[in-house]
């Protein structure tokens, strides 16, 4: 093949309508529609508010897309679309419009995992990802490590949050220091005025016989949130620079440490960080920190890329075409807890279904 | 003319192609659950029973509901996508019109009622196969028993609370092929169809957090 595949993505696992168009390893157009203001009341996501979102933002973002990677429809060489997981009646908006588009413009389908997503987007920043990547993804959704060895088809879940999601924990916390929503970014602000060693908030899962690649940010926020009470019912002000740099270090710290100790352990050069808790300013100064101390390689893209959109949907379905996976089905579901282990979603062939076939005959001919 | 027409608001996944003059292909499937799995291989297998491509359609028909909205989006988001994708036009048509239309009832008025689940039921009235009287609007079955008393019904909604409609009959759910013929009529009287919105008629479940959950013992 000498033309890297031009790929359309589309995502809407949560309340990011994202549709991008990548050429190979080569970002053409990253376009987002969030609802995440008509969210911020709730102090966290909706679904339903969600789904009726990206219905109304599918189309215009697809335009807006195309224009700007200034490509044709026509030209594409494939359809990507997240398959899971995520909210399941969002999900479905985005995999119902990827299966029309597919279908009116004759191209193949790629049903695509958002946690690989998140990994393979990296490609779009630093150039193809060394094989094995060990990534650590961490947002309001997920906390997990994965060792892929191939993106498109091998991606190995090497531990993952036992409780709540770490950006679920900045959610909590920022509510509980009335900060409003999302949490991430404005604990982050708080934070960088703050002492993050003036107070010791407990590091989860770091004891010698906890399980060694697991998270867990539960008691992390009972912790927080009681030191907070315990303030106020004395009548004292909080020191909330202080609790946000002091809980923003207690994550960041764990999140780091296990995924360094997780590249040695497996002998992996590289570390990728992904999702939205990488724009973290201290995530990324920590990670970065801890992997030149280690002689691990940081790959971090830019913040932008790192939360949800549909430029790593694109990408993902870019190395699929690349390296000939199946294209799914036109009965492609959208499953809300679609495993990690499967990057796609491949369709099944000739055993059971003959849709793909006639299809083909009908466009095509 | 080449009408596309799918409808997803009623447990029936439904599709069919209309020429101007008649339905030439259709496809109706019952299965509440499934409609993001079933609704493209039903377009792919209607357009293959006509021998057409998708292509040569010239207008996309789509039921906006009022239906479960998960369901309802399916068929709202493929018709916005094939409109796009193809350069044509996507007219919306209610859904109790669609059922209206094919309950074949003369002389009105009648009552047209959908599964809204949660004990409630979407509906309107009709003078005639063609003609609303009133809005889509969604209610408990025995709070409109009153104005919908000794009215002939049709849909899933009424088929499932006779006390409320005690003279309810088929059809259960909407078919595409009505659907398509009733906006091949309109288009042809030089009627405008309507953008497709979905009509939701209820607002989204969601809770506002209460005040933060106080963790410490008292
Ligand atoms: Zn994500």
């Amino acid at each position: 093949m000498t033309d890297e595949p031009l790929v359309l993505g589309i995502e809407t696992s949560c309340d990011e309508t994202g549709v991008g168009i990548v050429r190979g390893t080569t970002l053409l157009a990253d376009a987002v529609a969030s609802s995440v203001d008509e969210h911020a009341r709730f102090g966290g996501v909706v679904p339903e508010v969600a789904s009726r979102a990206h219905l109304e933002a599918m189309v215009p973002t697809i335009d807006r897309a195309l224009k700007e990677a200034g490509v044709a429809a026509k030209d594409l060489d494939g359809i990507a679309v997240t398959a899971g997981p995520g909210l399941a009646g969002a999900l479905l908006v985005g995999v119902s419009a990827a299966k029309a588009y597919a279908y009116a413009l004759g191209k193949p389908l790629y049903g695509v995992n958002h946690l690989a997503s998140h990994i393979c987007v990296d490609q779009l920043e630093h150039g193809p990802l060394p094989e094995p990547t060990m990534a650590l993804l961490v947002s309001g959704g997920h906390s997990s490590l994965l060792l892929s060895a191939d993106i498109t088809s091998d991606v190995r879940p090497m531990g993952a949050t036992i409780d709540d999601a770490a950006g679920e924990a900045f959610d909590k916390i920022a509510r509980v220091l009335n900060l409003g929503f999302p949490g991430g970014p404005v604990i982050d602000r708080y934070a960088k005025e703050g002492d993050p060693r003036a107070i010791a908030f407990p590091r989860g899962l770091t004891g010698p016989r906890d399980p060694a690649y697991d998270f867990s940010f539960s008691g992390l926020k009972t912790a927080v949130a009681r030191w907070i009470e315990a303030r106020r019912a004395a009548g004292e002000e909080v020191p909330v620079r202080d609790v946000a740099a002091s809980f923003q270090e207690a994550v960041v710290d764990v999140l780091t440490r296990k995924a360094v100790r997780a590249c040695k352990d497996e002998g992996v050069d590289h570390l990728m960080i992904g999702g939205g808790v990488a724009a973290n300013s201290r995530l990324r100064a920590l990670a970065q920190e801890r992997c030149e101390a280690a002689g691990i390689r940081l790959r971090v893209p830019r913040p932008k890329l790192c939360t949800d959109n549909g430029a790593m949907v694109a990408a993902l379905g870019a190395e699929m075409v690349a390296r000939n996976r199946a294209a799914s089905d036109w009965d492609l579901s959208a499953d809300s807890s679609l495993p990690v282990t499967d990057p796609h979603v491949p369709g099944h062939g000739h055993d059971h279904d003959h849709v793909h076939e006639v299809s083909k005959e009908n466009l095509y001919s | 003319m080449l009408l596309l027409a799918l409808d997803t608001a009623t447990p029936a996944v439904t599709v069919a192609l209309h020429d101007g003059t008649d339905v030439i292909a259709s496809s109706s499937q019952v299965d509440a659950r499934r409609h993001g799995e079933l609704l493209l291989p039903a377009v792919d297998r209607v357009l293959a029973e006509a021998g057409l491509k998708l292509e040569s359609v010239t207008g996309i028909v789509v039921g906006t509901g009022p239906g479960p909205y998960t369901g309802l989006r399916v068929g709202l988001m493929t018709a916005d996508t094939f409109g796009l994708a193809l350069g044509v036009p996507v007219y919306g048509v209610c859904t109790l019109d669609g059922l209206a239309y094919a309950a074949d009832i003369a002389e009105g008025p009648f009552v047209v009622a959908t599964d809204a689940r949660r004990k409630e039921v979407y509906w309107a009235t009709y003078a005639d196969s063609r003609t609303r009287l009133t809005d889509p609007a969604v209610d408990r079955p025995a709070d409109i028993a009153e104005r919908v008393a000794g009215l002939p019904a049709v849909g899933a909604g009424a088929l499932l609370y006779p006390d409320t409609f005690p003279s309810a009959h088929e059809p259960e759910h909407v078919s595409a092929a009505a659907l398509a013929s009733l906006a091949a009529q309109r288009l042809a009287a030089g009627e405008e169809l309507p953008a497709p919105r979905p009509l939701y008629l209820r607002r989204p479940d969601a809770q506002v957090p209460k005040n933060y959950k106080v963790v410490t013992p008292k």
